[in-house]
């Protein structure tokens, strides 16, 4: 077999060896705790430091302090949301997306089950972008919190949450973003920006899991989530992870650096797969808001066939992919990101994310344009759903449906 | 990824009998787009000697739903339709290795595609199928009553969420686990009055079960012990077509006449059982449905649901119309 082509970059990403050099040191000779005061506690401290400028530099943000190490995007979404609703208590009135990634999703529909609160669910066109006048009817002094997400994990899809950061703003209520999947894959300037927090993953990076960052704007009222220690300025406590820390800044400082690569050879390595499996594959079509989006991501609806099995015969091709099919989550359902946009079930199944990374190759890509037109047609001689003389649907309604 | 056994993914990657079948004399067709896998099971029967000649299936699903419906076509080419409608959901998933829990629907699919593509067969119209198995239970899947209580029973299931792997009833909305919480109450006291069922393991609706508060929600996908059942007492297509044997001259039985003519037929076939050592014993008839006790070795064999249609096939001969027959709980549920 081929070597694995890696298309899977926003689940996760390949350590960068590079940062596996940074962090190997701060292990075995630089092991000391960051709050000793010898040694070993200063070397330690001093890769903190340094990582805390590179994230510092990778946000465009105006302060080394804003930035606050966590476990990684999720930690950073609950601090995030669970600070404004305790700094806040007399408002009762969270609003969000209806494509969020579960770390907000879920934990807001929690809130509004178990602690009343009252919950706004901000939904999505057929392209998948934001209801703006939905947004600002559920603006008001009511809401403890604002949580919507820079670009969605499925399809990509920016939304202008400068833009609906100030205007939370207007009426003095908190704004966070979850940026999981923008931060190292576009050029950020916090500074000139409203948001008051915002999430960052390691492992999206090309740094390794387990660590994140919450950055808070200087200001920001803050009610930590995790107390104890002082790390952190008393704002996350516990003794830091700084291998990982040390490796989170490397992995900022070389996306920095690559942020010209990925929104010009990456992003034209994406189109160039769209456009070719577009014009080799019938019933098929981009999901998202196509001229405003990530440049990595790609994600095709392949229609009347299942996404699982599609991934299955993929691999077995050496490719990895991902998909919003029910199967592969061992839900039931279709991703809520593709029902949310009210992509009809005939494709929400057949929904398939290719995800690239600076290290994807022209190669790559074009093996994948080679082989899943065959895939899809084999899939689609199998399905009651395709009629392969007409080369369209036909009739089939099952006993129960 | 899912950890498939390397039969599923035999049987996936180079599926057995995949397309279309001309003119087939049977067609189940079960799931929907919606759902997320259907299946179009067809099949070729032999008129000398029911036996299933040849069957294709066309299946959009994941990859444990096409290999479920392969395994499947291949599993009862070559039987005949009595033997075909012996075989369960878990037949089918004991043929591929096993299946991870989350995916024994697709073996239930396939059971239930194999279900209708032998009542297609048979002539039996799909409406009357429908009201048959009862109410709607999940709108969201359209799941029916009948289907539920047939996957508890085969696959010994205690628990709402085993019913939602096995069925996906209660997989989307999830309003309707009261009514699966119901269902699945009602089968599994059944279960334990007919000895099927432990009662410790068993559902309770009312009051919290204690299968509930056991650890285990994902039992292993063995072989139980209950055998599938209410599937294959229908009225048959054969038995109705057979030769009025013994219809007696001037139209309708009174009841001790049938109730004798009964008798007699049964007396015919204990021979039978007792050579395997079992026996069946005649309990009540209510209009056309005949309530059966079966004894020893014929309860718990999985060949029961087939024991049961053929002493279906024998009375129907006698009385000259066709009968249901039931194990006796059946009766009195009913
Ligand atoms: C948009 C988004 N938010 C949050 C997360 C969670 O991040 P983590 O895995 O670091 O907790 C992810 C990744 O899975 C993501 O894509």
């Amino acid at each position: 077999m081929e070597p694995a082509i890696y298309l899977d970059n926003n689940a996760t990403t390949r350590v960068d060896p590079e940062v596996v050099a940074a962090m190997l040191p701060f292990f075995t000779e630089h092991f000391g705790n960051a709050s000793s005061m010898h040694g070993f506690g200063t070397a330690a401290g001093a890769g903190l430091a340094r990582a805390r400028t590179q994230i510092q530099a990778l946000l465009g943000a105006a302060h080394d302090h804003e930035v606050v190490f966590t476990s990684g995007g999720s930690e950073s979404d609950t601090a995030a949301i669970l600070s404004a609703l305790a700094a806040y208590p007399e408002r009762r009135e969270i609003v969000t997306s209806a494509v969020e990634h579960p770390a907000v999703l879920s934990l807001c529909q929690y809130l509004a089950k178990q602690e009343g609160y009252r919950l706004h669910v901000i939904p999505v066109d057929e392209r998948g972008r934001l209801d703006l006048e939905a947004y600002r009817e559920a603006l008001s002094e009511r809401v403890a919190v604002v949580s919507i997400m820079w670009a969605n994990n499925e399809t990509g899809t920016l939304f202008p949450v400068e833009q609906l950061a100030e205007m939370a703003h207007a009426l003095d209520i908190p704004f966070h973003t979850d940026a999981v999947q923008v931060v190292g894959k576009l050029p950020l300037k916090l500074a000139d920006s409203a948001i008051d927090m915002l999430s960052l993953s390691g492992h999206k990076l090309h740094g390794p899991k387990g660590i994140g960052a919450l950055y808070i704007k200087r200001g920001t009222r803050f009610r930590p989530l995790i107390r104890g220690g002082h790390q952190e300025r008393g704002r996350r406590a516990g003794t830091e992870n700084v291998p990982g820390i040390v490796g989170l800044g490397r992995a900022a400082e070389l996306a920095l650096a690559g942020l010209t690569d990925e929104n010009t050879r990456v992003r034209a390595l994406r189109d160039r797969l769209e456009q070719g499996l577009l014009a080799r594959i019938d019933h098929c079509f981009v999901t998202g808001d196509v001229d405003n989006r990530l440049p990595n991501t790609a994600n095709l609806a392949f229609e009347f066939i299942e996404g699982e099995a599609i991934l299955l015969l993929l691999n077995r091709e050496g490719v990895a992919a991902s998909s919003g099919s029910a199967c592969t989550s061992g839900s039931l359902e279709p991703s809520h990101v593709m029902r949310a946009m009210g992509i009809p079930y005939t494709a929400a199944h057949g929904a398939t994310r290719f995800s690239l990374s600076r290290e994807t190759t022209e190669a790559e890509i074009d093996r994948v344009v080679a082989v899943l037109p065959g895939i899809v047609e084999r899939l689609r001689s199998l399905s009651p759903y395709w009629n392969a003389a007409e080369g369209t649907t036909k009739t089939f309604e099952p006993a129960y449906a | 990824m899912w950890n498939y056994s390397e039969k599923v993914k035999d049987h996936f990657f180079n599926p057995r009998n995949a397309g279309v079948l001309e003119q087939p004399d049977g067609v189940g067709e079960v799931g929907s787009i919606a759902c997320g896998d259907a299946l179009k099971l067809m099949i070729k029967v032999s008129p000398a000697d029911s036996r299933i000649l040849d069957a294709r299936f066309q299946t959009f699903g994941c990859g444990s739903a096409i290999a479920s419906s392969s395994a499947l076509t291949e599993m009862i080419i070559g039987k005949t339709i009595d033997e075909a409608l012996t075989v369960t959901n878990q037949d089918i998933a004991g043929y591929l290795g096993g299946l991870p829990p989350e995916k024994m629907h697709c073996s239930v699919m396939g059971a239930e595609a194999l279900r209708a593509a032998i009542a297609n067969y048979r002539g039996e119209a799909l409406e009357a199928e429908d009201d048959e198995d009862g109410a709607l239970v999940c709108k969201c899947f359209g799941i029916t009553e009948g289907l539920l209580t047939r996957a508890i029973r085969t696959n010994a299931l205690t628990t709402v969420e085993t019913v939602t792997a096995y069925t996906k009833a209660g997989g989307s909305c999830a309003t309707c686990r009261d009514k699966i919480e119901m269902v699945l109450g009602d089968v599994n006291a059944d279960m334990v009055s007919e000895g099927l069922l432990d009662s410790a393991r068993a559902f309770r609706y009312r009051g919290r079960g204690l299968a509930e508060a056991a650890p285990v929600t994902t039992p292993a996908p063995a072989r139980p012990t209950a055998p599938a059942r209410p599937a294959q007492v229908r009225p048959s297509h054969a038995a109705a077509a057979k030769p009025a044997a013994a219809r007696p001259a001037g139209g309708a039985l009174t009841l001790v006449r049938k109730i004798a003519l009964i008798q007699e037929a049964l007396e015919a076939v204990r021979p039978t059982f007792q050579r395997d050592g079992g026996d069946v014993e005649l309990v009540d008839v209510d209009g056309d449905t005949v309530s059966v006790q079966l004894f020893g070795t014929c309860v718990d064999c999985s060949m029961s649901s087939f024991t049961l249609h053929m002493v279906q096939e024998k009375l129907s001969e006698a009385l000259g119309r066709p009968v249901r027959v039931v194990p006796a709980d059946d009766s009195l549920a009913a």
